[in-house]
């Protein structure tokens, strides 16, 4: 769910500089899911959000540590297969490695994968010798029966090696002394790639030398150009203002390199394909060298992957396990809520007291404690217990690798809507908080498709909004207490959920039709190994970085709506509160929609955040008078139904919680990542209108059978 | 032989001669391993059959039947 502190708080600020008055310098490359990160938040002690899916690191994260009484900066630069610039994030990743001006590179390898990860390694050793390479995961490879060589690989290489399993903190004092004695060199590994493309890339060499002077590695621009890598020459030409192939001593020079190769018979394209060849010939002769055993998928795991992907097991299995964390979620958040509820209100009541005792006056006292205290306290009280039990559970399957699977599963569903299965990985982050399900949108290459999955982003409903489902849940559709009422409660989430997934599928769907016209892409999606989760980690980091941040901030916001709510349920106008005008005024939509005024009012007034809706509809009702205090479930039961609710009102509702407009800060999500109004608008618009449909739709069926 | 990835068995495994594919997607299949002369096995499906998920140089990747269609076995 990539809701960190890190992944949309302040700090998150994109730091990608080299700047600042550190000895020296490392940035931090590798595949995506090697453990980047494990070993960026090891050295730093910083908190980027880890879990085993690829493309977690989505903002370059910069930090330091100290070494030897020495300062280090460390840049986490995003997960990339290649420097040739597929997604934006490799693309980041390739301008970070070539022009960021790091003073070593630090490529993290999965060791159950080095041929692979040599890959990248090999085209960051033609960016500069200046590298470290820290074989990670050493651990989960020697359970697979792969051993690696590492004093042969570095011998290889030319480069620094360090054995890692950094998710113990195996290998991290190895890598800061590495760091630390590291010496800047001349050569390292070059990949060689056959004679006649090598006395090309000479020629040009020689030439670029005098006019790079030292800023770029020659034989790197030399491979670029042949290449022709368009995003590369334009990120040199913006950083160094030097317009490589259109410089007049270069120009003449590729024009001739480039018509000999393809006289014998290497195209652009042709040419390519011998370049990655070429690595790959490099990168698997030296694991022949450096690697043994690990030819064949362990037999446990392939096991597990079938059960969780088989047609008959498959998706049942998706649907338990989300019921099970509902239905865990739901009986341990109840005891805890209520007892939240009771300490906050004995704290009101003193408050209370205390400031009568001062003699505050009357408007003061009821706007803090009728206003702002009581929403604050319904706000933490209802989302506290749920999200402190939600977010761990969640994490855990993360951590275990169970996501990417969820997206191979639904991946087909995907595409028949013509969006892919990465989708689901971005609903997921959706369900802790849509804000970081917009960022995490990043992850999907294709332009169409990431717009799809932004705009449909909040049809997963946050963890602000889960409250309103429970509560509603809970009084309407099954009753409180009991083991098999929490059981059942579980599954109606579930299904309102299914719900949210069904109308991100329709919306996905209608969208790629019109809007968004055009063909599904190619999504490649790596389906990690299962890593057994740290379970004691998982618990605190997900309770301080998650849940109190969440919390933290939804109790920011709402405080000061508890405020500018109890205005508009106490200033008047015309002998009328101004919130039963707007209430009045709504209700005819409201009524239509299967709801009513003061619902709808609720929803437009909890844009800022949703987690105020319900102390919203309270204050409203109570306002004309039928409330008698408390907000526990027996109270709220007794002043919605005396405000003429049924379970009509309620499904309403709750469809309405999961498709509605997503809150203010993931539309301002929205438009920064998208840069447009349109689109923002849309993400508020269409799943509201997708919303109000059902709603209609169902209010009209129930007046149809139920008059 | 025209054999392609697609029509692999579960558990079945061959060598790769050819990406058919061009320009991006042609790079990135490249990129994550699919060269010629690499192994590479079909290890499982999703429920509905597309897509399936091959284990390449190590790592398993999922791709849609369509698009495994254009690399080619020998």
């Amino acid at each position: 769910m990539g809701l960190t502190l890190r992944s949309v708080g302040r700090r998150a600020a994109a730091d990608s500089g080299f700047e600042g008055a550190a000895f020296r310098t490392a940035a931090l490359a590798g595949n995506p899911n090697v453990g980047k990160s494990t070993v960026f938040n090891g050295l730093t002690g910083l908190h980027q959000h880890t879990g085993n899916w690829s493309g977690k690191t989505v903002l370059s994260a910069a930090g330091t540590y100290q070494y030897g009484g020495r300062t280090y900066r460390l840049v986490d630069i995003p997960g990339a297969y290649s420097l040739r610039a597929g997604s934006a994030e490799e693309e980041a990743a390739r301008d970070a490695i070539a022009l960021g001006g790091a003073d070593l590179v630090i490529t993290v390898c999965d060791a159950g994968a080095l041929e692979r990860n040599l890959n990248l390694t090999l085209q960051i050793l033609e960016v500069t010798p200046n590298v470290i390479v820290a074989v990670n995961l050493l651990d989960e490879a020697e359970k697979r029966g792969i051993r690696v060589d590492l004093e042969a690989l570095s011998r290889r290489l030319g480069v620094p090696v360090v054995g890692m399993a950094a998710r113990r903190g195996r290998g991290l004092e190895d890598l800061r002394r590495a760091v630390a004695d590291f010496t800047p060199r001349e050569y390292a590994y070059t990949v060689k790639y056959g004679e006649t493309i090598e006395r090309e890339l000479n020629g040009l060499e020689l030439r670029l030398e005098n006019l790079l002077d030292g800023r770029i590695n020659p034989r790197f621009a030399a491979l670029k150009l042949l290449e022709g890598d368009g995003g590369l020459l334009a990120a040199v030409k913006a950083s160094l203002g030097l317009d490589l192939a259109e410089h007049p001593e270069i120009k003449p020079l590729l024009e001739a390199s480039l018509s000999r190769l393809e006289a014998s018979g290497l195209d652009r394209a042709g040419l390519r394909d011998e370049l990655i060849a070429g690595i790959y010939r490099s990168a698997g002769s030296i694991c022949r060298e450096c690697v043994s055993g690990g030819q064949t998928y362990d037999q446990r795991q392939l096991r597990l992957d079938r059960l969780l992907t088989r047609p008959l097991t498959g998706i049942p299995v998706m649907l338990c396990l989300m019921a099970l964390i509902f239905f865990i979620t739901l009986k341990g958040a109840n005891a805890p809520s209520d007892w939240l509820y009771a300490l906050f209100e004995k704290l009101g009541d003193a408050m209370s007291r205390g400031l009568l005792a001062l003699g505050a006056p009357g408007w003061l006292h009821d706007a803090l404690i009728l206003g702002v205290w009581r929403v604050l306290s319904y706000v933490v009280s209802v989302m506290l217990p749920p999200m402190a039990i939600f977010f761990p559970m969640f994490t855990l399957l993360e951590d275990l690798g169970y996501l990417p699977r969820v997206a191979f599963d639904l991946d087909s569903s995907f595409r028949r809507s013509g969006a892919c299965g990465k989708q689901c990985l971005t609903m997921a982050m959706g369900l802790g908080c849509n804000a970081a399900g917009v960022v995490g949108c990043r992850i999907i290459d294709s332009r169409r498709e990431r717009l799809i999955a932004t705009v449909t982003n909040s049809l997963m409903p946050c963890n602000g909004r889960f409250p309103i489902l429970i509560s509603l849940i809970t009084i309407f559709m099954v009753g409180a207490g009991g083991l098999l009422r929490s059981a059942l409660a579980a599954g109606v989430l579930t299904l309102f959920i299914v719900a949210g997934v069904a109308a991100t599928l329709l919306l996905s769907r209608f969208l790629s039709r019109t809007l968004l016209k055009g063909d599904a892409s190619s999504p490649t999606l790596e389906l990690p190994p299962f890593r057994a989760p740290k379970v004691g980690e998982v618990l605190v980091r997900s309770l301080l970085d998650r849940t109190l941040f969440v919390l933290g901030r939804a109790a920011a916001v709402a405080a000061p709506a508890g405020l500018l709510i109890w205005l508009t349920a106490n200033v008047y106008i015309g002998g009328q509160s101004v919130l039963s005008l707007v209430t009045g005024f709504l209700d005819p939509v409201g009524c239509f929609l299967g709801m009513d005024g003061v619902i709808l009012t609720a929803f437009l007034l909890g844009l800022p955040a949703n987690e105020t809706v319900i102390p919203i509809i309270i204050m409203a009702y109570s306002a004309s008078g039928a409330f008698s205090g408390g907000a526990g479930t027996a109270a709220l039961r007794e002043l919605l139904t005396a405000n003429g609710w049924t379970l009509t009102t309620a499904i309403c509702t709750c469809l309405f919680t999961v498709m509605h407009w997503p809150c203010t800060t993931t539309l301002l999500t929205v438009k920064k990542e998208t840069g447009s109004l349109k689109w923002t608008v849309l993400s508020a618009l269409l799943p509201a209108a997708l919303g109000a449909a059902v709603c209609a739709l169902i209010a009209a069926l129930s007046h149809l059978f139920c008059a | 032989m025209d054999l392609t990835l697609d029509s692999l068995p579960e558990g079945g495994a061959g060598i790769v001669s050819r990406v058919r594919w061009g320009g991006e997607l042609r790079a990135r299949l490249m990129d994550l391993g699919f060269t010629p002369g690499a192994r590479v096995e079909c290890l499982f499906s999703a429920p509905s059959g597309d897509p399936r998920a091959y284990l390449i140089r190590g790592s398993v990747i999922a791709l849609r039947s369509s698009d495994a269609g254009g690399i080619q076995l020998n």
